[in-house]
């Protein structure tokens, strides 16, 4: 007697006990604690706060544990529960200008005022395996700088602003749309286009970018600079009649300089890409900003090449690893009755073939 | 202070305007059919029903116009108290309250684009007490037809359009612009 | 596990609720129109029902006995799991009985059962824009419904007809709504789609991660797009339900061993049950 495959709910709750067991692994070896993810695991809870759209670095270790790695996994948690909270008030914009910069480096200039900081980079490295943290991983203190206090750090590209050499970045008091707030519409303005880059998937934002300097919609890009530290977050007290420092973000900006050969209306000049991400995320900050200096074209007089990185229905359609993973893991669910009405036709179809070709024989 | 602006909202939110809610969606997908909405206590001037469905439906994305007598203070700060909607001007207004004659001109009201004629006006007609059917409706949600009383002509040229909300007392009843009207 | 608790009655915020219960206002007056709503992130993923999840949170009330099926099965996975997310967040009521529900959420069937004056479907649906596979591009088919330019349909249509003799969708077969609207009935058999026309039950679609909500009002005309030469047929498997006997309910097909082994039983399993019980 045939039995249904039924998928009860208790099921569904052995199944995540066994998750939870293997979570955690061997008992024998030590529970990784939160502290521990958020203080040594630190560019995988950057990318989670990054692509989840929630600073909160304990929070995103706690998601990873949970995620046993999982990023994207992890991404979803926080991303889940980002969506419950309410929204109380939103910050005056942040002034990357005045970040507290632990990492400043330009491809343009040599030298400019404030310096070039190499700060904590993989840059440099040679990628070797480092066989003595496998036993363990102390190091001793890396040597502080001799210099007083942080001194200013205009952004590299207002010189060449100030020369009419690059296109201005006219300042702008619209409120930004919001797509966790509103459905997404099409065109999509260039602030819309930036929230959706911010929070998208490094994997496929960093492929696309990749595609514009292979030549799918090349914009020659250079990165004019890139910024790590912290920025002081303010919301303004209506009732106080003044702004009040609500706590630090660390935030990575890159700006690039982009060729534009000029058009019908505009001389030739250079051109902007922007990318502003959370935490230490520096990869995704500068694919970004290619991937928006190649979605400009519209706006600069451009071709459009048909180049994904230049689509932005592609772009802002795709970009998204909670919905992309989603829909592509869905195809797990069973689909019996699809399949079976997709089953049913094929084989009236090829009855009908059959019967016609044993017709004409 | 007067108290008055902040009493009449739902003590619990989350099961009233469901009730309330399923109340509307239910007259909305079925013209014509009567219906019982009730929940809040607005301002005198202005019908339980017709507050219900403020509170059901409006916060600070919905901008609301308040047809004609019904622009009191205290209804803007029972409003803004209980919604957060901001009172707009009727070309851009979500939702518009009033009587019919208040309500006029119509064209006043958004009737959506027809690339989204989602991004029309609804509107909230206050009927005083609810007339005797005047009108014939068939469409979608009637089955063959219903006797109902309709204030009037609605400029319609589906799939644009304003849906109504008609509402009396405790009352309510509605006329999406996918009813076809005739009048007795 | 008590961590719901912390969560509001049907889990989404008040202002969530709110926004998409406007959403299925004008839906409900526009039938067929798919209307773009804010969908918000929940706690299961993308493409397991997000949509319809969010249409049932903002539809139910305390007084709700609500249904839930995939596949027309109560037991399946999804289904039990989405179930018991609206009993643990609303507390209400479930049946697996179609007759006793006041919201059916279903994933890609309608029940056997008549539906009802009073009913509420909501329908998950994956890809709501009908048109999508023959024309990616969002800005060009909100273009073509808005002139109702329906022409690539008929095409595509057309062209079925022309290599293999009849229209090759077997499901997700797209509909006209009160003559206005091509519409997808989500991915439900074509057996299905004459439950659509002229219902009692006010049937609601939500597509979470394509953000839109439609909706069909009790008694509206749907018709299933065909030629007159090429008249739509609601078909199904050529078999009774090798369990409870039934000819006219849609089947799923179950292999039974590895020699060609196959039997046939009723894909809507409540339908199935109590026609064994009333055997009995």
């Amino acid at each position: 007697m045939y039995v249904a495959v039924k998928g009860g709910e208790r099921a569904i709750e052995n199944a995540h006990a066994w998750l939870a067991e293997e979570r955690r692994g061997d008992p024998a070896v030590p529970e990784l604690s939160t502290a521990q993810i958020r203080e040594q695991m630190t560019l995988a809870v950057n990318r989670v706060m990054a692509e989840g759209s929630l600073y909160d670095p304990d929070l995103a270790a706690l998601a990873i544990k949970q995620a046993r790695g999982d990023l994207i996994e992890a991404i979803f948690l926080i991303r889940a529960y980002r969506t419950t909270l309410p929204r109380l008030m939103a910050s005056t914009p942040v002034d990357t200008a005045a970040m507290a910069v632990t990492r400043r480096i330009s491809a343009t200039f040599k030298d400019a005022p404030g310096g070039q900081i190499l700060g904590p980079t993989f840059d440099y490295t040679h990628r070797l395996l480092d066989f003595a943290l496998l036993a363990e991983g102390e190091v001793p203190p890396a040597p502080t700088a001799l210099t007083g206090p942080a001194q200013d750090m205009p952004h590299i590209l207002s010189f060449l602003d100030r020369d009419g050499l690059i296109e201005e970045a006219t300042p702008s008091d619209e409120p930004p749309p919001d797509l966790t707030r509103a459905p997404l519409e099409l065109p999509a303005d260039r602030a819309l286009r930036l929230q959706a880059l911010t929070r998208g998937d490094e994997g496929f934002v960093l492929g696309l970018a990749y595609s514009t300097q292979r030549g799918y919609g090349r914009n020659h890009a250079f990165v004019g600079e890139l910024r790590i530290g912290t920025c002081p977050v303010e919301v303004d007290i209506p009732e106080l009649g003044f702004s009040v420092e609500i706590g630090d973000i660390e935030l990575t900006e890159c700006e690039t300089v982009n060729q534009f050969t000029g058009s019908k209306t505009q001389p030739p000049q250079f051109t902007r890409g922007y990318g502003l991400t959370f935490g230490q995320t520096e990869r995704k900050a500068i694919s970004m900003a290619l991937v928006d200096r190649a979605l400009r074209w519209r706006e600069l007089g451009e071709d459009f090449t048909g180049a994904p990185a230049q689509d932005e229905e592609f772009v802002l359609s795709h970009c998204d690893n909670i919905q992309a993973t989603g829909f592509l893991e869905h195809i797990k669910l069973p689909h019996y009755v699809d399949f079976q009405a997709e089953l049913e036709l094929i084989r009236s179809v090829r009855a009908a073939a059959f019967a016609s070709r044993e017709a004409a024989e | 202070m007067d108290m008055q602006p902040i009493s009449g909202g739902f003590a619990d939110a989350p099961r009233q305007s469901a009730l309330a809610f399923r109340a509307i969606i239910d007259v909305m997908s079925r013209p014509g059919k009567l219906a019982t909405l009730q929940g809040a206590t607005p301002p005198a001037s202005l019908s339980v029903a017709a507050g219900t469905v403020i509170l059901t439906l409006a916060d600070a994305n919905t901008g609301i116009y308040l047809a004609g007598d019904l622009d009191s203070p205290a209804l803007r700060q029972w409003i803004a108290f209980h919604t957060g909607a901001p009172i707009t001007t009727a070309d851009c207004a979500d939702l518009a309250i009033g009587t019919w004659a208040d309500l006029h001109p119509l064209d006043r009201y958004r009737t959506g684009t027809v690339e989204y004629p989602d991004r029309a006006a609804t509107l909230i007609v206050e009927l005083g007490e609810t007339p005797a059917p005047n009108a014939s409706l068939t469409g979608p949600g009637i089955k063959d037809r219903i006797a109902a009383f309709v204030p009037g002509a609605r400029p319609t040229s589906f799939p644009l359009g304003l849906d109504l909300i008609l509402t009396a007392g405790a009352q309510v009843s509605a006329l999406p612009r996918s009813t076809q009207v005739e009048f007795a | 596990m008590t961590a719901m608790d912390a969560y509001n009655f049907a889990y989404l915020d008040e202002d969530t609720k709110r926004m998409i219960r406007r959403a299925l206002l004008k839906a409900v007056a526009i039938p067929g129109y798919q209307v773009p709503f804010a969908s918000r992130e929940m706690p299961m993923p993308y493409g397991w029902g997000t949509g319809g999840v969010q249409v049932t949170a903002a539809c139910l009330t305390p007084d709700d006995r609500l249904k839930v099926i995939d596949q027309g099965a109560d037991d399946t996975t999804n289904a039990v799991s989405i179930r018991r997310f609206f009993q643990r967040t609303a507390g209400v009521e479930v049946t697996e009985e179609t007759e006793d529900a006041t919201i059916i959420q279903t994933r890609h069937r309608v029940p056997e059962a008549p539906l009802q004056e009073g009913q509420i479907m909501v329908f998950q649906v994956p890809i709501p824009e009908p048109l999508r596979f023959l024309e990616p591009r969002e800005t060009e088919t909100r273009r073509m419904h808005a002139l109702a330019d329906y022409g690539l349909m008929q095409v595509k249509l057309y062209e079925d007809i022309a290599r293999h003799g009849r229209i090759a969708t077997a499901y997700a077969y797209p509909v006209k709504v009160e003559g206005r609207y091509v519409m997808d009935p989500s991915p439900i058999p074509k057996f299905d789609n004459p439950k659509l026309d002229d219902s009692p039950a006010l049937m609601l679609f939500g597509a979470g991660r394509e953000q839109r909500i439609y909706a069909l009002p009790p008694y509206t005309r749907v018709e299933s797009l065909d030629f007159d030469d090429h008249p739509f047929v609601a078909s199904k498997a050529d078999h009774a339900c090798d369990i409870c006997g039934a000819t006219e309910s849609y089947l799923d097909e179950v292999i039974t061993d590895d020699q060609g082994g196959r039997i046939f039983v009723c894909s809507d399993t409540a339908f199935c049950r109590s026609r064994q019980e009333d055997r009995q």
